[in-house]
């Protein structure tokens, strides 16, 4: 097993004459929690899309637990071990939160429609494992009791955390999760940010954020990579980036990169 | 406030007067009002047509008492004037045409504005001035009733509604009761009760008194019974519903000999469409997928039977099948070309998909009529002489067997879409409904999951167009035409998508109601039209919601306030 869980080497992505990203080298650690920032447009979704193959790559590789990737689909990849949750969160708002939990375990399923239609002893065990899994998933990201309410009557956090719970039925190595704490008060910041460090210690995960709140940022991830203009401008650990002059001047523009003493996450 | 409220039923009662008033011009001008009045309800008492022309200034009333009710809580008394002018503008436009008609001759264009309608709308007055007059008043009688009858209180007009709608019912469908008792009573009974297939006076009104009664017994004591049975414990519950299925089973097995010969062919008919809907039911209800060329898979069906099976020199077995051995053959090839025609397609969603399997559709018709096909499946003149199936030796050659034919292939076909919807493939079909890209990265193989739907669903209208070969027996291209599959969607979008039950209820009333009433069977596009533009607009998920659906509209009008 060797440190790195992913990398990518000069990875572009362009949509028509417009290069969301160019040339990107990167890599993730294994078994850490990792962040991407950078400011609005930079190409942060874009990558993730690249790598869960929701996007094709132009030009490069992707390379996860030392398999190329950028050519397999997204129902590849996932069931090759990455899972990852959406930006604006994306449940099956129709389904109960017990079949959102059931449907994110696809990749480990194996009944057979013929198997369904027989109703097989083999079918009733795997959909008997599979709700028991999916209750000990909707226990472990606290929503127990919530299984049989429908995705989209959950209130704005929990969906946020069925979404995860999704994600991780997958059995993912590595979990990509876009922007976890948009939209939540501190103290829900501060529930997810303590959760997402519990992804990384117990279940043992490889944890990838994009994140706008730099006190999540700096807080919890030990490798930060920077994205501006779909081009790397930096990378390292937190303390690095925060002084970062390059990185100042990203967010904040020249002037304010000029005026040395701001660092990134001192509010 | 009151007289904003007053004005505001004014300019309602003016509009639904004014919308009324035009359905029955059209009702008239289209023809209906003179072949309904063909028809008697009720001997020598009513006519069908009598009931057409009063309908709708009947909806009116009853729609301004609810605006008056939601409006200002008035009585009844204060809405009557607005359902009077209503019952008047109701009248008004075939009114000015009759008159019209005295100075133009119009009929030239308006073929069904006759004598025939004349005679209806002036309820068989020959003075022009005393039909007219007769008109207007029974429209404002009739608009004002129905007013009145709103502001009953509740229950009695429950009782009132249930027991008239109950005996209208069975006077509108005497050919059919007719048929159905004469299996089961004497002559002479029947001939009390009925002259002709119409019933008569005293039995209908027997009836309707009877059905008042027990529409009071249901209205005043049907919420205690229920309250009494939930109080029951749950094994004499589960017992309970056991009797209710043991029942329902033996209905359903007696139901040819109870019903004869005629009403049965008619039954086998729906219960082919049934097949075909809970099998494009597949596709569409459970995986979201909305496929128009599903006779496709009805033509390969009944094709493959029929090339298999007929006596004729177009057979290519040479004798040596049988129903029963082609029947799987037959679904084996339909669910093939399903598979195959859902390849290109896969990619598609919504629109395209449906312009798409649309010309398949298209594409198989005019195969079977082509001229380069005509040596091997027969091109317009068909194939003949597909023998009937035999079972243990018994020729299934009545409606009454082929019935269970048919009745077994729709106990299958629901076993098994139940059995898929609830299992990890009916998860997968609901989530790609939902939301296909995040479908894919759930790990669902997203192409291999809608080609098993397709395939699945082609499986059931293969099935159901060779049962179809072998009932009637020939088989012609012109039974395979898209109209078919736009039937089979209608009347999945009236039952209710994704709806087993939804879908029986559907077929029954759009393949069996035209069979039974001749008279609604020419006006049969005029009326699907009218009850799918009505179904869109007040029960956009059909007469039986399914499950799913009832969850998409749950808490929506929470979202919205």
């Amino acid at each position: 097993m060797s440190d790195t869980i992913l990398y990518a080497k000069g990875m572009t992505k362009s949509f028509g004459g417009l290069t969301a990203l160019s040339n990107l080298d990167f890599q993730i650690p294994r078994g850490k929690i990792s962040s991407i920032i950078g400011p609005n447009g930079a190409g942060k979704t874009t990558f993730f899309n690249c790598i869960t193959g929701f996007y094709k790559i132009t030009q490069g590789e992707i390379i996860f637990n030392g398999k190329p990737i950028h050519q397999k689909d997204p129902d590849q990849i996932t069931r090759s071990g990455i899972a990852r949750t959406f930006q604006n969160i994306r449940l099956f708002n129709n389904m109960t939160a017990l079949e959102n939990v059931m449907v994110g375990q696809e990749s480990h399923l194996k009944t057979s429609w013929m198997g369904a239609i027989l109703g097989t002893p083999a079918t009733r065990k795997e959909t008997k494992d599979s709700e028991d899994r999916a209750k000990e998933l909707l226990q472990f990201v606290g929503l127990k009791g919530k299984g049989d309410m429908l995705a989209k009557n959950l209130s704005y956090g929990e969906q946020r955390r069925l979404e995860i719970a999704r994600a991780l039925a997958s059995k993912p190595e590595l979990i990509l999760l876009d922007e976890p704490t948009a939209g939540m008060n501190p103290s829900e910041t501060a529930n997810a940010t303590e959760f997402i460090e519990k992804l990384c210690t117990e279940l043992k995960t490889t944890v990838v954020l994009i994140e706008h709140d730099m006190r999540v940022v700096m807080g919890i991830s030990e490798y930060i990579t920077v994205l501006d203009y779909g081009k790397k401008i930096a990378e390292g650990e937190p303390k690095d980036i925060q002084g970062n002059p390059v990185v100042i001047e990203a967010y904040l523009g020249k002037g304010a990169a000029a005026n040395a003493n701001i660092k990134l996450g001192d509010h | 406030m009151d007289t904003q409220g007053q004005q505001n039923l004014w300019s309602y009662a003016t509009r639904v007067g004014a919308v009324a008033g035009i359905a029955l011009l059209y009702v008239g001008a289209v023809g209906m009002l003179a072949v309904f009045n063909a028809r008697e309800l009720v001997r020598d008492l009513i006519g069908l047509g009598q009931v057409l022309l009063v309908t709708p200034a009947f909806v009116a009333g009853l729609m301004i008492a609810q605006k008056a009710k939601s409006a200002n809580k008035q009585g009844a008394w204060a809405s009557v004037p607005a359902s009077m002018w209503a019952g008047f503008l109701t009248a008004l436009p075939s009114l000015l045409v009759l008159l019209l008609g005295q100075v133009i001759d119009y009929r030239s264009v308006f073929v069904s504005l006759n004598k025939d309608w004349t005679e209806v709308i002036t309820l068989n007055q020959d003075n022009l001035f005393l039909g007219s007059s007769f008109l207007v008043l029974t429209l404002i009688i009739v608009a004002v009733l129905a007013t009145l009858l709103s502001y009953l209180p509740m229950r009695l007009r429950q009782a009132l509604t249930f027991g008239t709608m109950i005996t209208l019912m069975i006077a509108l469908f005497g050919e059919t009761v007719t048929l159905i008792l004469k299996e089961n009573l004497s002559r002479d009974v029947m001939d009390m009760l009925f002259r002709r297939n119409t019933i008569k006076q005293l039995p209908f009104f027997i009836l309707w008194v009877v059905a008042i009664g027990i529409g009071l017994i249901r209205a005043f004591y049907g919420e205690r019974i229920r309250q009494n049975y939930l109080g029951l414990s749950p094994s004499t519950q589960k017992a309970g519903v056991r009797v209710w299925q043991s029942l329902i089973v033996a209905f359903l097995i007696a139901l040819p000999w109870l019903i004869g010969r005629t009403l049965s062919d008619i039954l086998v008919t729906v219960g082919i469409f049934i097949l075909m809907g809970l099998g494009l039911n597949i596709a569409i209800g459970l995986a979201g997928l909305l496929d128009l060329g599903f006779v496709t898979n009805y033509a390969v069906g009944a094709y493959v039977l029929a090339l298999l099976t007929t006596t004729s020199a177009m057979n290519v077995g040479g004798g040596a099948f049988n129903f029963w051995m082609v029947i799987p053959l037959a679904i084996l090839l339909a669910m093939f070309t399903g598979f195959v025609f859902a390849l290109p397609v896969l990619k598609m969603r919504g629109d395209y998909l449906a312009i798409a399997t649309l010309g398949f559709g298209e594409i198989i018709g005019k195969l079977a009529i082509s001229d380069w096909l005509k040596p091997y499946i027969g091109g317009a003149q068909g194939i003949l002489f597909i023998p009937k199936p035999n079972f243990f030796g018994i020729e299934l050659k009545n409606p009454e067997q082929l019935y269970y034919v048919v009745l077994g292939a729709c106990i299958l076909t629901v076993f098994v879409s139940i059995r898929l919807n609830n299992s990890r493939i009916g998860r997968q079909w609901m989530a790609i409904r939902e939301d296909e890209d995040v479908a894919a990265a759930m790990g669902i193989d997203t192409a291999r999951s809608k080609l098993l739907a397709f395939t699945l669903s082609a499986a059931t209208g293969g099935l159901a167009g060779a049962i179809f070969a072998a009932k009637v027996g020939t088989v012609f291209p012109k039974s395979f035409v898209v109209l078919i599959s736009i039937n089979v969607l209608s009347l999945i979008i009236v039952g209710g998508m994704g709806s087993n039950l939804g879908i029986i209820i559907g077929a029954l009333a759009l393949i069996g109601l035209p069979e039974l009433l001749r008279e609604f069977s020419e006006f049969r596009w005029l009326l699907y039209g009218a009850l799918l533009i009505f179904m869109m607009l007040r029960k956009p998920d059909g007469f039986v919601p399914s499950k799913i659906k009832q969850r998409e509209t749950q808490n929506e009008g929470q979202v919205t306030q």
